[in-house]
This record gives C-alpha cells, structure tokens and sequence, in this order.
C-alpha cells in the first residue's frame, strides 16, 4: 500500500465573473465566491479512488494560502483525504508567489510525509501556469506523468494514459512518482455535509514556508493586470462598394 | 336562527385553535400580542438578534455552499416538473448530504441543526427546486417532526436513524375528505383492543409523500368510555409503519406545481399499531398536531427566502440587459417600481423568517402568532415577487423553458397548505383580540362599581383618549431601538401601532363575544398586525446592519424606508376599513353572497347584450 500526498489551491469561483481592480494591480478577491481549483478536486478524487481501491494507505492533503484556505482543505478532507498540511502565507505573499517557490514547498512536503504518489491538478485556473508538477518532480527527482486522463497503479509502478493530439498515449512509470491530472480522468464527488462536519475532526498539521526552507520573497513583479480589450463596434454599410473602399481606408485589402 | 349562529362560532372557534394549538396567554412578551395592546415587546425583535460569531457564520456559509454546489449540479429542476418524480441520482445526493434529517440529533444520524440553521439552508430549495424542498420538508418538517419533538425516547432511537438518512421517508396524515382546516372532525378510528394494541380503520388525502412513505404520522378518534357510560372520540397521534401491514395508498395525484413530491391518498385497513406507537396519550392529537405544524410552519418562510432571491437575480438579470425603445429596461419606472419593490418586500420577508427561527431556538413559548405571519407575510410576497419577475420578462417569462412558470405554479400551494393563509389571518386576528380583550377585563368589571373604582376608569379612559388623539403613542418606545436614519419611519409605525390597538380595542368593545363571526373585520386587524410586524422586523434588521462593519449600509437603509412606506401605506388601508360606511359594505357582499348561493345560476347580471330599454 502507498501513501499519497495531493496538492489543492483555493481559487476564484470558475463561475464568477472576474473583475480587475481599478488600479491594475489584481483582480478583485475580497467578498468573492472562492472553491477550490476544479483541476485539484479530480487529484483529490483520484487519489480517493486510489485508497477505495486499497492501494493508497493513507492521503494527505496539503495547500499553501491564507486561513480561508483551512475550508479548501476541509473540503479535501470531507472527500475523503485523512490528514491535512495547511502552509500559512497571507494573501498578499500568496500572490506573489511563484510556481518555482510553490514547487519547492510541495515537493518538501511529499518528503516529509514520505509519499509514494503525489498528485496534483495539471493547472490552476487563476495564474494557469501549468509548471507546479513538473518542477516539482524535477526538485524531487521522481519521473513524471503530467495531463493524465487515467491511472492504473500497480505496486512498484504505474500505467498512465495521456491525451496528446490525435488519441492517447500509454506509459509506464516508476514510483515515487509525480503525476499530475486532466479533466477527463474522473468526475469528482461532492463534499457531503456529514463529511465536512466530520472534516472538522481530522487532523491538520500548521506549517510556515521557513519550516519547510523555502524563501518566499517575492521574485516576479505584476507591473499591470487589465481587462481582455473590448472588441469595437462594428458597422453596417450600405452596399459592397462601401464596404471595399471601408477596407482600403482601414489598410485590410 | 341564533342557536345555528352560536354553533358556527363554536366551529370556528376550535377551527381558529386548529391553527395554532396555543391558549391565549395572560401576559405574553411576542412581539405580536404586545401590538394588540399598543406595547413594544423588545424581546425576541430588538436588537435584531446576533446568533452566530464570525467562525460560526463562515461554517454555516461553507455548509450552505457546498449543498447549493451540490444540488444545483445535480438536480433538474424543469426535468423534475414534467416527469412528476425526482432523479434517484438527486435522491441520493439529498442522502449523502444528510438534507432528509438536518435537525435530527446527530447521534441518531442527522446533522443536530438549529431552526436558524436549518432555515438558512432551506434557502437553497427554494431557490432552486421548490418540488425538491417539499420533498425533503414535508418528510422532515412535518412527517416525523412529531417524533423528533414529542416522541418517546425508544420511539426516537427506533425511527429517527431510519428517516434522518433517507432510507425511509416520512408523512404526516391528518386531511381527510371532510377535515381540511377544520382540523378536529377527523372520521379515521382507531379501537383499543384487548391485547393493549389499536386497531385503525379510515382513509386520509392529499398526503405528501403518502405514496412513498414508510412511516406515517396519523390521527384518529379513539372511542373512549367516559364515567357516564357514554362513547367520547378522542382524537389521537399514532406512529404507523407501513409495514404493520394493512396501509396501501392511491395513485399519485395530477397537481399544479411541486410535482416531484408525491403526493396520495393513503388508506388504512384493520392496521394493527402497538400501544408504545401512540405520541402523547389518548386525545392529545390535537395537541399534537398543532405542536407539529406551529413548528414546521417557519420553514415554509425560510424557503421562500430563496425563492425570493432567486427571482430576483433572474428579473434584474434580464431588466439590465434586455433593450426596449433604446433603453435597458430597467431604466424605465414601470420597472424599477417592480424591482426595488420585489427586494425591498424580499428584505422584509427574510427579516421576518429569521426573528421567527431565532425565537424558536430560544425556546419561546409563544411564537405562533409571529410564525402565522411569517408564513402568511412569505408565501404572499413571494407570490407577488414572482408575479412580477414574469411581468419584467414579458412573454419570456411565459416560457416553460425559463422556469419562472414552474415557480408560480409551485408557489401556488404556499398560500393554502399547512393552515391557509385565511385561516392563519382569523387566528392571528382573534387571538390577538382576545389577548388584549383580556387586559380590558379588569377593567370591565370594575366599571360595574363605577364609583369605587373611579381612579382606575378615569386613568384608562384619558389613556385612551389621548392614544385616539395621537398625544400618547408608542412612538417613543420604538424609537430607542431604532437607527437614527430610520426615525422618520420609526415615528410613523409607532404612530400607527397605538391606531391599531386603538381600533382593535374599539371592534372589541363594539361587538364583544361576537368578534369570532366579523372575519370581515378580524381580516383586516390581521392585515395590519402582519405589516407592523413586518415592519418592525424591517426597522430592526437594519439598524442592525448599521453596526455590521460590511453590510451595505446605505443601501440597506433604501430597502428599509421602501419597505416601511408602502407597509404603512397598507396599515393605514386596512385600518381605514373599519367604519360604518365599510360595515355596510360587508353587508352588502355578505347579502350578494346569499343571493349567488341560492340563485338558479349563480352569476346574477343580466346579459349586456339583453339590456332592452325602451
């Protein structure tokens, strides 16, 4: 049996409609619905699945974020992960952090809680960077299986499909692994309100980024965040002759 | 002629009990029973009550989120309304979530919810499947409430496990053909046999859940000898298990709206139930019932809460984005009267809703007047609400596809079912009238020896002048809970409040015992006392607000002073109603009523087209 580690990142509600602050220097998050990142729920349902199938012996969850993302947490704990790692940074360091500094924290933690599997989402959806796993498994040296669409375990080694264009692609990989997941590798289940009242119960181990020995100042500078530009009006001319000599003035033909 | 009046108004009487179970107090602290006597009960009003800190707030709000992800991702709300049953899918989610036991102990598998809890999730059904939430609610609300609070401990252990999962669901049978708001002449018997069981015969109606239930709580008459000699029925609960054998039910009835839940005739037959099976003891199901439906009826508020809101944000969706005459609609008045008047209403609802849930959970003792109008107050504004989100939508709002329809149609049945809001107002109305006709008895009896008691006559009588002068009020008394920026509106509802118990006291004094049968006038007492609760609610919710350091404070204060004048405006209305000039007016319908009864055809006029004149 293996002891798996899964990564969740509290995000920004994938249904609200994001705003950019007024001076460009984020986007609004304050008084906004925030869940947790839909990639992060399919690593967390996988590796559910994994102990169901008595694989996996034991999960833990870990996040880094501020306090509200203790809820994230629970919300991973009442699918059904046993243990929780919460690394405190406030929102303000979290949004400076990079995936390089994340990567160093996760792959401390798989260590620590000496993992076999670690999985995670293939990205989260508000900085989409997509690199989290695999520097991740570079820092740790394992091998690798990014953008999974389904796992198969088998002891000492893992069968993994990927979606690449034009059909799927078949690998076997060692373990310790990382292995990060795509959409179509499982429909998540909800947390239910028993398991979350019960979430409440299970442990959660607090950790600070020096604990692990991770520096977090910040290295990346934002220097603009702006709305995508609004597309102009169009406008209806009369007749074709217009409409070429519209496209000469514009410089199109 | 007077004799058959005499046995009306005893009907009645009990029919006005029948909606809420509670003797009249001598001296209440509700809120509503104060206002028939012109007093600011502060109690379970001001300062609106603060339940939960701020790691209990973000508990309940990541529990309430969590289900509305859940439900809202799983159930089909239009799919559900034309299949008239619920997906086995969203069955089972409602299980896994533990929504069929969410006030069930948690050691008996449920989720040990308060009322205020369980009303902020009730939330969610409504807003998203009212089919769903009388699903679930009939099933916990009122289908084994009587266990969960009257019940025997062996009978809680017994059922609460099974009903709080959803493995069996629950159902509540009192309606029969000839019982609907009269809820005492149920015919349904149940006979004590020799081995100390009973055994009961009858039929019940329009029970829901009564085609899938499994446990049921049923009344019946229970002949019992009385010292004479004679046979007395004494209506009775009893906890039947289908499987006791003997209980079948009808097909499912063709209704309105809410057509997911099921909703049948159920039949017992020689149905042998143990004697541990009765709640209460033998003529306590009156009592019972009534302790039932007073305690399910704030849910019914709660829910529409959601209703409400969820009308809401589609109206305003579409009122921002649809363009009429180059102009986005809700620049128009003839919409903005609608909306703000929709969430101001909306405001006023949930303020009410949660006054009601909070005075539950402290266990007050008299809080059925406050939970009548809260039903009465909810299941009208919500109906209104959602009348005019389709007015906004126009003929989209017509559509099937829209779902606002479905709401209407679902909504329909909140103003008739446990206690229709006719009944509710007679008992808010009377009841209340009898409470203060209580305070006036001292001083009925010692107008008899006027001269004695000349000290006490004098006092009340320039009391009451002054009040029918307006240089007495309660003016002052509300005031002190009320913020600043409210006191314009708090001087006019306490203005209003001291007309009220004036006027009440006036019909009381005018036609004494006889009250029971003006329900032309009792209506309109009750008309005003909903809306000064309201109103009230609405004053102290957000003066709360004001100290709340992210409430949308101004804005809260906008919903509040819209809310306030149209109330007054109602007060007043229904106040204006009780002169002379009025009376001859009930008369009148009163007397076209006789006439449209007795008639050949019932419709009276003749045809315009007939009108010969010469």
């Amino acid at each position: 049996m293996v002891r798996v580690a899964v990564g969740v990142k509290r995000v920004i509600d994938y249904a609200v409609k994001i705003r950019v602050k007024p001076d460009g220097s984020g986007v609004v998050k304050d008084s906004v619905k925030h869940s947790m990142n839909p990639f992060c729920e399919i690593a967390v349902e996988e590796a559910v699945r994994l102990k169901e199938k008595k694989i996996a012996k034991e999960i833990v969850a870990f996040t880094i974020g501020p306090k509200q993302s203790a809820e994230t947490l629970r919300t991973a704990l009442a699918m059904g992960c046993d243990r929780g790692v919460h690394v405190n940074v406030d929102q303000a360091q979290l949004d400076a952090l990079t995936p390089l500094q994340i990567s160093k924290m996760a792959a401390k933690i798989a260590e620590t809680e000496a993992a076999d599997l670690l999985l995670m989402g293939k990205l989260a959806i508000d900085g989409d960077y997509g690199q989290t796993a695999a520097m991740t498994a570079a820092i740790l040296d394992w091998p690798q299986a990014t953008n999974l669409y389904s796992l198969q375990h088998n002891g000492d080694s893992a069968t993994v499909e990927r979606e690449i264009d034009g059909g799927l692609e078949t690998n076997e990989i060692k373990t310790p692994a990382v292995l990060s997941v795509d959409l179509r590798i499982n429909q998540p289940r909800y947390a239910t309100l028993p398991n979350i009242m019960k979430a409440k119960k299970k442990k959660v181990k607090a950790v600070k980024p020096a604990d692990l020995g991770v520096d977090v100042a910040p290295t990346l500078n934002v220097i603009k965040v702006a709305e995508p530009p609004v597309r102009a009006a169009g406008e209806i001319v009369e007749d074709v002759d217009t409409l070429i000599s519209k496209l000469k003035d514009a410089g199109r033909i | 002629m007077k004799r058959v009046i005499l046995q009306k108004s005893n009907f009645l009487k009990q029919g006005v009990r029948a909606a809420g179970s509670k003797p009249i107090p001598d001296r209440s602290d509700s809120f509503v029973f104060g206002l028939f006597n012109g007093e600011i009960n502060p109690k379970n009003i001001f300062p609106y009550p603060s339940v939960f800190n701020q790691e209990q707030v973000d508990e309940l709000n990541e529990l309430f989120s969590a289900s509305f992800d859940a439900f809202d991702g799983t159930n089909e709300a239009l799919e559900n309304d034309l299949r008239g049953d619920l997906d086995p899918e969203m069955v089972q989610m409602l299980r896994d979530f533990g929504l069929f036991g969410m006030q069930v102990p948690e050691e008996l598998g449920g989720l040990g919810m308060s009322n205020v809890q369980m009303a902020r999730m009730s939330e969610i059904g409504g807003e998203l499947d009212l089919g769903v939430s009388i699903y679930i609610g009939a099933h916990q609300s009122i289908g084994f409430k009587a266990i969960l609070i009257l019940g025997t401990q062996e009978m809680k252990e017994k059922y609460l496990p099974l009903v709080a999962s959803g493995e069996k669901i629950a159902a509540f049978c009192l309606t029969e053909p000839s019982t609907g708001s009269d809820a005492s002449s149920v015919q349904t018997r149940a006979v004590k046999q020799e081995d100390g069981s009973y055994l009961m015969n009858g039929g019940k109606i329009w029970i829901t859940g009564g085609g899938i239930a499994d446990i049921f709580t049923v009344f019946a008459q229970v002949p019992v000898q009385q010292e004479d000699g004679t046979i007395k029925d004494k209506m009775t609960a009893f906890i039947v298990e289908r499987d006791f054998g003997g209980v079948t039910h009808g097909a499912p009835e063709k209704k309105m709206g809410i057509k997911c839940s099921n909703t049948a005739e159920v039949y017992f037959d020689d149905v042998r139930i143990p004697a541990e099976n009765m709640i209460g003891e033998v003529g306590e199901g009156f009592k019972v019932a009534m302790e039932v439906l007073n305690s399910g009826r704030y849910g019914m508020g709660a829910t529409l809460n959601g209703t409400q809101k969820g009308l809401i944000k589609k109206a305003t969706e579409f009122a921002a984005n649809r363009t009429q005459f180059r102009d986005k609609i809700y620049k128009f008045g003839a919409i903005q009267e609608k909306l703000a008047r929709m969430h101001a209403e909306q405001y006023a609802s949930e303020a009410v809703s949660y006054l009601v849930a909070n005075a539950m959970d402290h266990k007050t003792e008299n809080y059925h007047l406050e939970a009548a109008c809260g039903k009465i107050f909810a299941s009208e504004r919500a109906w209104h609400c959602c009348d005019e989100t389709i007015q906004v939508m126009g003929g989209m709002g017509y559509m099937f596809e829209q779902g606002v329809e479905k709401v209407m149609r679902d909504l329909r049945i909140f103003r008739i079912f446990e206690g229709t809001n006719d009944i509710l107002r007679l008992m808010v109305g009377l009841q209340g009238l009898q409470y203060t006709g209580q305070q006036l008895a001292p001083i009925a009896k010692a107008a008899k020896s006027p001269i004695a008691n000349a000290p006490t006559l004098i006092k009340f009588k320039m009391d009451q002048r002054a009040k029918e002068k307006g240089s007495k009020t309660a003016v002052n008394d509300l005031k002190q809970y009320v913020d600043p920026a409210l006191h314009p509106e708090a001087q006019k509802v306490g203005e209003a409040i001291t007309r009220f118990e004036v006027a009440s006291k006036k019909i009381l004094q005018k036609f004494n015992k006889d009250i029971i049968n003006q329900q032309f006038h009792v209506k309109r007492i009750a008309e005003a006392a909903i809306e000064l609760f309201a109103s009230s609610a609405v004053l102290s919710r957000a003066t709360a607000a004001q100290k709340h350091p992210t409430a949308n404070k101004e804005e809260e204060i906008l919903l509040a002073k819209t809310y306030i004048f149209d109330s007054l405006k109602k007060i007043h209305g229904a106040l204006d109603q009780l002169t002379e000039q009025d009376e001859s007016h009930w008369k009148n319908m009163a007397e076209l009523t006789e006439k449209m009864v007795n008639a050949d055809s019932p419709v009276l006029g003749a045809h315009p087209t007939e009108l010969i004149h010469k």
